[in-house]
């Protein structure tokens, strides 16, 4: 499926994303690019080898510090939403930005909306997998949605409160 | 009040335009109706049982009279002429066509107002005391902590889908007139040990199907950390709460499921992460949020019986203006001035509604009496907060004239209401004809005062919009194969000593109910010693004298 990134350009993409229950050979994974779960990265971490072609993704239920520091060894990070109403997405990109200073690609998978797009940008997402039929200009409306915002994110770490401040100074 | 600057116009403006394009594509079908819920929900928008209903936001319950004024017009040139006061400060149209909302939208933006979050699974409009800044007994004045938390929340990109809906009320004085232990985070404005300022914190508290008192989680929290330890509580509950079942969402079950100190200290974990970050309060940015709620440009220094002299000579030749200098109007920090409040409550109207013209009266009582400011309480009535004593006869005899006058703030027929099975989609049962019913069988106004304050709350349906759980009496809409039955409980209490209602009994079909709340009467007053209030007589006695005397066989 394609990529948006957040400037609204589309790429090809041709990482494949390994399904929770699936092992993959050493032979598989030196083939392509594998987004690994999270879990199954931790399991065999002594064998696997961070590398160019390598990222991990991370369910909704998993949590940000199980990737913790380590996220910083890899290209891409996936973070998927099964639903667009499940929000815990949101919490998990931001705490990988801001704790765990992962500076990667950051990508949101599955059911996210596009008038999510502007909120997932500003919680640190910078790529999102979208579907091949997806209205490519109206998406890229949709992350222009606000040009400020009142609260700190990854985006913008300096809250509008300060920096009103900093222009009355 | 609040005054929008460059950024606010800029970002509420940006909003009207975004939900413009998505009502367009919407209507375009290029947004399925399960993907646009949350949208329209978070701009105000629900599809009710006859039409769409709009909830306006009104942060806080304030609002100048140039607001009333534009609410005028669009109740008149949108609705049907009237308007609804709601049970958390907000202001409900009932009839708006679909199409015209993003409209409505852009009129509320020219005066400073909006739709944002006051439906859906976000952060809601914080709440507060009608009498915020003029109560004798406040401590802190609530309304710029209230500003400081309503922006953080506006567009909140990491809490926008939460498990479910988050209401925030904050509370400054000795009595709690927020119900803070009733809201997903309750913050009491407290000073602490060397004269500073800051919050207790309480979690978890809420009515719906499953009542609860909220857990005090932390006893101090400086006035600088407010915002990084809101985003904490908000983060563990983002994470954690539970997505499986709508009716376990709450933040409460999260609470209750962990215990109050396991939440905690998550919380305080979380917040060491972020409690040193940019966004900690400087000092001033708290002076200025303050500045926008400086003191109004009172007369100084008047003498408060001088002011009032001429007023309780006019106490004493007019009955009906003793009643409501007695029950509508309540003291004012500076001498010399009183608060009103508007009764919202005249038998044969629903309660907290109001019609254009009334808006507009509102409006211009406003601008005459009371600094061009208005309010909206949460027990659905209107207050003008800052009237010259000597001026109360004068405002009283225009009120009576518009209906606001009615002088039974605070007795039983000041009853708070859902809208109910006459307007909402979700009611089990109507509401409003319970409370025209009880308001008729309680005509009798020197009766009414005799029995002192009590609150009578009614609600459509378990989700607890007219507050219950939480009335002296309260009253919860039921469906029984198809039909429409009322239960009643007895000893909610909405203050700090909170206290949640006790089921009487079997429900009553609607023509039984007057009756009921008569024998309920009955049964206080005979047991009342002195002039005990319903709640310490019910405190005393205890649910048995009530359920014997209402379920007696004839």
């Amino acid at each position: 499926m394609p990529k948006l990134n957040k400037s609204g350009e589309v790429f090809a993409d041709d990482w494949q994303v390994q399904e929770k229950e699936q092992d993959l050979s050493a032979e598989q994974l030196s083939a392509g690019k594998w987004l690994v779960h999270v879990k199954w990265y931790l399991a065999h971490k002594d064998t696997v080898t961070p590398s160019d072609n390598l990222g991990v993704w991370l369910d909704s239920d998993d949590e940000a510090s199980d990737l913790g520091d380590a996220a910083k060894l890899f290209p891409v990070v996936g973070v998927n939403f099964p639903v667009f109403s499940d929000g815990r997405g949101f919490s998990i990109g931001r705490t990988l930005r801001e704790r765990y200073g992962f500076a990667g690609e950051l990508r949101a998978l599955g059911g996210f909306m596009q008038d999510q797009l502007f909120y997932l940008q500003r919680c640190g997402f910078d790529a999102f997998i979208i579907k091949e039929d997806a209205n490519v200009e109206s998406m890229k409306q949709s992350l222009r949605d606000f040009s400020d915002f009142y609260q700190a994110a990854v985006d913008q770490p300096t809250p509008l409160f300060r920096r009103r401040l900093a222009k009355q100074a | 009040m609040y005054v929008y600057d460059e950024y606010d116009h800029k970002i509420i403006g940006e909003r009207v335009a975004q939900f413009r394009r998505q009502m367009e594509r919407y209507l375009a079908g290029e947004i399925p109706p399960e993907q646009f819920l949350p949208l329209r929900l978070q701009n105000g928008l629900y599809i009710q049982r006859l039409a769409p209903m709009l909830r306006i936001a009104v942060p806080y319950g304030m609002l100048n009279s140039r607001q009333l004024r534009k609410l005028a017009h669009i109740t008149r040139h949108y609705d049907k002429g009237y308007c609804h006061v709601t049970t958390r400060q907000n202001i409900q149209l009932n009839w708006p066509q679909l199409e015209e909302v993003p409209n409505i939208l852009a009129e509320l933006a020219q005066v400073e107002m909006h739709a944002v979050q006051t439906s859906g699974n976000c952060i809601r409009n914080v709440t507060t005391d009608q009498f915020a800044g003029v109560a004798p007994d406040e401590i802190i004045d609530p309304r710029p902590y209230c500003e400081i938390i309503r922006q953080w929340s506006t567009f909140h990109p990491e809490f926008a889908f939460l498990p479910r809906k988050f209401k925030i009320a904050v509370a400054g004085t000795q009595a709690d007139r927020a119900a803070i232990y009733f809201h997903d985070i309750g913050l009491q404005l407290v000073k602490g040990p060397a004269g500073e300022t800051g919050f207790k914190v309480i979690v978890g508290g809420g009515l719906g199907r499953t009542p609860v008192i909220g857990s005090v989680i932390r006893e101090f929290l400086p006035e600088q950390d407010i915002l990084t330890y809101l985003e904490a509580i908000l983060r563990i509950y983002n994470l954690y709460g539970r997505r499986d079942n709508k009716f376990k969402a709450r933040i409460k079950i999260l609470v209750r499921a962990l215990g109050p100190d396991v939440f905690a200290e998550k919380v305080e974990q979380e917040w060491q992460h972020l409690r040193e970050s940019p966004s900690r309060l400087p000092q001033e940015e708290i002076e200025r949020a303050k500045s926008f709620f400086p003191e109004h440009a009172y007369v100084r220094g008047l003498a408060d019986i001088n002011e009032m002299a001429s007023i309780n000579k006019l106490r004493g030749e007019n009955r009906d203006f003793g009643n409501w200098l007695s029950h509508n109007v309540h003291g004012h920090k500076v001498p010399g001035y009183r608060a009103v409040t508007l009764s919202l409550k005249f038998t044969g109207v629903a309660p907290g509604d109001l019609t254009d013209r009334q808006l507009e009266i509102i409006a211009d009582l406003a601008d005459r009496y009371s600094f061009g400011e208005a309010r909206t309480t949460h027990n659905q009535n209107m207050v003008l907060a800052d009237v010259r004593a000597s001026h109360l006869y004068e405002l009283w005899l225009e009120l009576r004239e518009a209906g606001f006058a009615t002088p039974n703030i605070g007795t039983l027929t000041d009853i708070t209401c859902c809208p109910g099975g006459d307007f909402c989609s979700l009611a089990n049962a109507k509401s409003i004809p319970i409370a025209e019913a009880i308001q008729r069988e309680f005509d009798d106004l020197d009766y009414v005062y005799d029995l002192g304050h009590i609150e009578l709350n009614i609600s459509g349906c378990m989700n607890a919009c007219g507050h219950h759980h939480i009335g002296n009496i309260g009253i919860l809409g039921v469906d029984k194969k198809g039909e429409e039955f009322y239960q009643v409980q007895l000893g909610g209490n909405s203050g700090y000593n909170a206290a949640l209602g006790e089921v009487l009994g079997p429900s009553f079909s609607r023509e039984e109910m007057p009756n009921v709340i008569r024998k309920i009467i009955n049964v206080f007053v005979e047991n009342r010693e002195g002039e005990e209030e319903f709640m310490e007589t019910f405190s005393r006695i205890g649910m048995g004298p009530f359920k014997e005397r209402v379920y007696a066989k004839a």
